[in-house]
């Protein structure tokens, strides 16, 4: 643990807690951008998500006369801690120390600290609303949480550790080995990143006044600087399981050490990773209808199968590995 | 080297001093507040230096008490395990001696008989101090019954409603039937040790299979009064009608007594552990976690909520000790210490954030007179400290970082990842699973407490009377803030905590954690920095400075401003306090995925004036599948058995002389 008290590595850290920050809403921008192109449609350009951030930054808030101060504060502390959370996670380099504050059950714990605020956040006001999305959000995250941990539990115990950093090298060091329990898990992982993030099937970040729309009828109440950050929050966590899902099940590319070639090639790997993966959300969103509500349990019922057939095939299959 | 046993037995002398005291407020009510129980408030804090002396010194103190049977002495002893749960009692106690004044000053003025209130408190913790300092089996059961009886009467404190001295008598009978497993439990013990003092029992030669009779009948009579799915039935029951601050007690301390009590039968008193055992501990204890949270969830009775939630809370600490037999039982004896530190640690963080959340329903109550969650809304801007100290213990008990609740669990979940480590292949993916149902039952309390929290404290009051809510006197919300500041401190310093819990395993399993804190005050690595780390303070410190940082953003210039309006939502008329979400309609669509758990009577009837009513009743499982079974198999023996009861003396004589009969050749 050598690397904890070294200033360059906090630096870096720092560096990459920014970048996860500054290129969250360009994934949006992206997948975006796709699937107008595949509806045969123009789309906005890349940088929109951007600009609406600013100007939602500039605008003037308007709080509801009925809120409490849970409300002012909810903005914050869902950014800080969804941002905290994907700082944790490796994004261009490993050996960095903000790996070891967190290991992937920290992560879950502070995005269940976002989402608790969130909620909170929607019941304030004390519209009808609100109470809806925060009731629907927590059915969608109460059954998707188990399937997520139990597909981070089969990598952990294939690398015998719940620290990211050390999973990843784990599975560089591993090589190219088609390990079936990985395939599981991964399908499991995607599954729930689908259902965390609010993407079709289960929510549809889209429309805004749909009455089965879960993670917009939470927020319908903010305007400027709070909706921003809300959104925000909402592209770095899209972001982080993007980033998750590239990181932890294709690592290679990934900076193994701190020389400055290395973390370009870095870059680029998990920006290149990004691309195809943003395109492939995109094209399932075109593809996929979002279903009612009750369908969503079938949905993450199929994750978490999918990640005890992963935990199982890790312990009838890989034995010893 | 005394000094632990003497401040532990100023803290009974303090307990029973105030249950004397409290004789004297049938005259003087005031006395209840000014005096029984600053007395016992006092006595926890004594219980508490008592119990850091002896995790501190982490020696071994035995005393023998002047009292007893005239061969069997009672003797006392002070060493880690009971200083761990000393300190427990005594914090929560000590904080009910802040909140109680101010909460029973209600009470004055009305026709409920203040001296049993008090007496039977002190008497109550006197108990428990008493269950967790025997050494010896006699004394134990004594202070068990003490401790069970004098929480019977406070139980039937309100006692006009029939409702509450029905859930008291319930309470009774299942205190009894498992005090008795107890008693038999401990027969074995003596019988293969030769003598009831605990130091026999230790040394008592035990076969597998009288090891076995022994932990089961441990398991029944400890895990009833713990409260363990299904033999929970008295406990939603209970806790709700005691007075809050009795609440705060029977629910954070009372349960934890029970799980001292299993700790010590069965880590330390039957010697060698067996891992069967500890499969059988994790499954009821994974049960009971999920299926007390799925009730927790569709309550909607503020106090009987938090009592569902305990049985979800008894249920991780179980998952955890069944860990620890699982990873002893097979010979891993560092991962069954980890599981054993973190069962103990959830044990206390319990106890923190339980208290603290009765305290903040009987605050509730004291203000507003209400329980039922859809009556209430838009409390924190009424009684905002109180708001804020829930929120600290909704955050907490939802495990959430970085508070305590989530400590614990982090903890439980790292010592059930290392199961990879087992021989057997089937131990390798059942304890994950049971980690899975504990990943379950996480997710859903913080669903549950969303609920809570949300529905009593933001949006508008759905009542008129809890429109009219005020803050709390200063004594309650002291009680409130030592344990909310208590709460975010066991989670920011896990380190630290960990240390000093690190003595109970290093007395009763021999064995420490000595990589869990190698790295510093600031990473709480449990097996290994590779493995799993955990950087509590500085999650903590980079929360606070961000935070900091936005609201000296936001108090700047442009920022700063803020118009209010109205609602918006989506451009219908304004928003009434009916069309809220209500406690109920959060918790339906969970209600209805996990709709084979419940037992749902849900109809709609046309009254005579052709309005429609919807009624919803969501009932407990365990009813009709464990309990209405005995009790009709009683009502029908009972009614052959009545035919005996003639009215005729001479026969019942005859019945009496028969039975001696019977008892002399018996003997004889």
């Amino acid at each position: 643990m050598d690397y904890l008290l070294n200033v360059s590595t906090w630096g870096l850290a720092l560096l990459q807690a920014l970048l996860f920050a500054a290129l969250a809403p360009l994934l949006v921008g992206w997948v975006r951008k796709v699937k107008a192109w595949l509806q045969n449609r123009r789309g906005a350009p890349l940088l929109q998500p951007y600009r609406d951030l600013y100007k939602l930054l500039g605008k003037e808030v308007r709080v509801a006369h009925t809120a409490s101060i849970l409300f002012r504060a909810a903005p914050y502390v869902v950014f800080i801690a969804t941002w905290l959370a994907a700082s944790a996670v490796p994004l261009v380099a490993v050996a960095l120390p903000t790996a070891a504050i967190a290991d992937i059950i920290v992560l879950v714990g502070l995005l269940a600290l976002a989402r608790f605020f969130l909620a909170l956040a929607g019941m304030d006001v004390g519209t009808a609303f609100g109470g809806m999305g925060a009731s629907r959000e927590m059915l969608v995250s109460a059954l998707a949480e188990p399937a997520m941990l139990m597909a981070v539990f089969t990598l952990a115990m294939t690398a015998h550790s719940t620290n990211l950093a050390s999973v990843v090298d784990a599975q560089l060091a591993g090589g190219l080995v088609l390990r079936p329990s990985y395939l599981f898990a991964l399908g499991a992982l995607v599954l729930v990143a689908l259902a965390e993030t609010g993407r079709i099937p289960v929510d549809n970040p889209a429309t805004h006044l749909e009455l089965t729309m879960i993670h917009e009828a939470m927020i319908l109440e903010y305007s400027g600087r709070h909706l921003a950050l809300m959104e925000w929050a909402a592209q770095v966590k899209l972001l982080l399981y993007g980033v998750l899902i590239a990181n932890i099940f294709l690592p290679w590319g990934i900076a193994a050490s701190l020389a400055p070639a290395d973390l370009a090639v870095g870059l680029a790997a998990i920006l290149l990773k990004l691309l195809a993966l943003g395109a492939a959300l995109a094209l399932a969103e075109t593809v996929l209808a979002k279903m009612r509500l009750f369908r969503a349990p079938a949905f993450l019922n199929l994750a978490l199968l999918l990640a005890l057939l992963g935990l199982l095939g890790h312990v009838i299959l890989e034995v010893g590995a | 080297m005394a000094i632990g046993l003497d401040l532990a037995a100023l803290a009974l002398g303090l307990a029973l001093a105030s249950a004397l005291a409290s004789t004297l407020t049938v005259r003087a009510p005031r006395l209840l507040r000014l005096l029984v129980l600053p007395l016992f408030g006092l006595a926890g804090a004594a219980a508490v230096a008592a119990g850091l002396v002896a995790l501190v010194q982490g020696e071994v103190a035995t005393a023998v008490l002047p009292l007893g049977l005239p061969w069997l002495p009672w003797q006392v002893r002070l060493d880690a395990l009971s200083g761990f749960f000393l300190a427990l009692i005594g914090v929560v106690t000590f904080a009910v001696g802040l909140y109680g004044p101010a909460y029973v000053r209600g009470f004055e003025r009305g026709r409920d008989p203040l001296p049993v209130l008090g007496g039977f408190a002190g008497l109550f913790l006197a108990g428990m101090l008493l269950v967790v300092l025997a050494d010896d089996a006699f004394l134990f059961m004594v202070a068990w019954e003490v401790m069970s009886l004098s929480s019977y009467f406070l139980v039937v404190f309100h006692h006009d409603n029939a409702a509450n001295r029905r859930a008291a008598f319930l309470y009774l009978l299942m205190a009894h039937v498992g005090g008795l497993a107890i008693l038999l439990g401990y027969g074995v013990l003596a019988s293969f040790g030769g003598g009831f003092a605990f130091e026999a029992m230790r040394a008592a030669p035990l076969s597998f299979g009288w090891a076995s009779v022994a932990f089961s009948l441990a398991f029944l009579g400890f895990g009833m009064k713990a409260g363990l799915v299904p033999l929970h039935a008295w406990l939603p029951e209970a806790h709700p009608v005691a007075p809050s601050h009795i609440s705060a007690l029977m629910s954070g301390v009372m349960l934890k007594v029970a799980v001292y009590g299993f700790i010590r039968f069965v880590f330390d008193l039957i010697g060698e552990v067996h891992w069967q055992w500890g499969v059988a501990v994790t499954a009821v204890g994974s049960l009971s976690a999920l299926l007390g949270v799925l009730y927790a969830l569709v309550q909607n009775d503020l106090k009987r909520l938090l009592a569902y939630s305990s049985v979800e809370n008894l249920g991780i600490i179980f998952i955890g000790l069944g860990l620890a037999l699982v990873f002893q039982g097979t010979g891993n004896s560092l991962l069954g210490t980890l599981a054993f530190v973190a069962a103990l640690y959830h044990a206390i963080n319990h106890a923190l954030f339980k208290g603290l959340l009765f305290f903040g329903a009987g605050a509730i109550l004291h203000s507003t007179h209400e329980r039922d969650l859809d009556q209430m809304g838009g409390l924190l801007r009424r009684m905002p400290w109180t708001g804020l100290f829930f929120l600290v213990g909704a955050l907490s008990i939802s495990a959430l970082p970085p508070f305590n609740g989530f400590v614990s669990e982090w903890l439980t979940f790292q010592a059930a990842l290392q199961a990879w480590q087992l021989e057997s292949g089937v131990l390798r993916s059942l304890i994950p699973i049971a980690a899975a149902m504990l990943a379950l039952t996480g997710a859903l309390a913080a669903a549950c407490f969303v609920k809570v929290y949300g529905v009593a404290f933001l949006g508008q009051a759905r009542s008129r009377h809890v429109r009219r809510a005020r803050q709390v006197p200063i004594g309650m919300r002291a009680g409130q803030g030592v344990l909310a500041f208590l709460c975010l401190l066991f989670g920011v310093l896990p380190t630290a905590v960990v240390d000093l819990i690190e003595a109970v395993p290093r007395q009763i399993l021999g064995q420490g954690l000595p990589e869990a804190t190698a790295h510093g005050w600031l990473w709480l690595t449990p097996v290994a920095p590779a493995t799993a780390s955990y950087g509590a303070p500085l999650i903590a410190l980079v929360l606070l400075v961000l935070a900091l940082l936005a609201v000296w953003a936001a108090r700047r210039g442009t920022l700063r401003r803020a118009r209010r309006c109205d609602p918006w939502d989506c451009g219908f008329a304004p928003p009434g306090a009916r069309m809220q979400y209500t406690a109920t309609a959060f918790a339906q669509p969970l209600r209805r995925v996990f709709a084979l758990l419940f037992r749902i009577d849900e109809r709609v009837e046309r009254r005579e004036d052709g309005s429609l009513r919807h009624r919803l009743t969501v009932g407990d499982r365990a009813w009709g599948l464990f309990y209405a079974p005995v009790a009709r198999a009683v009502e029908s023996a009972a009614a052959r058995i009545v035919r005996l009861q003639s009215g005729n003396v001479r026969i019942y004589l005859g019945w009496t002389l028969s039975t001696l009969l019977v008892l002399l050749w018996i003997i004889s």
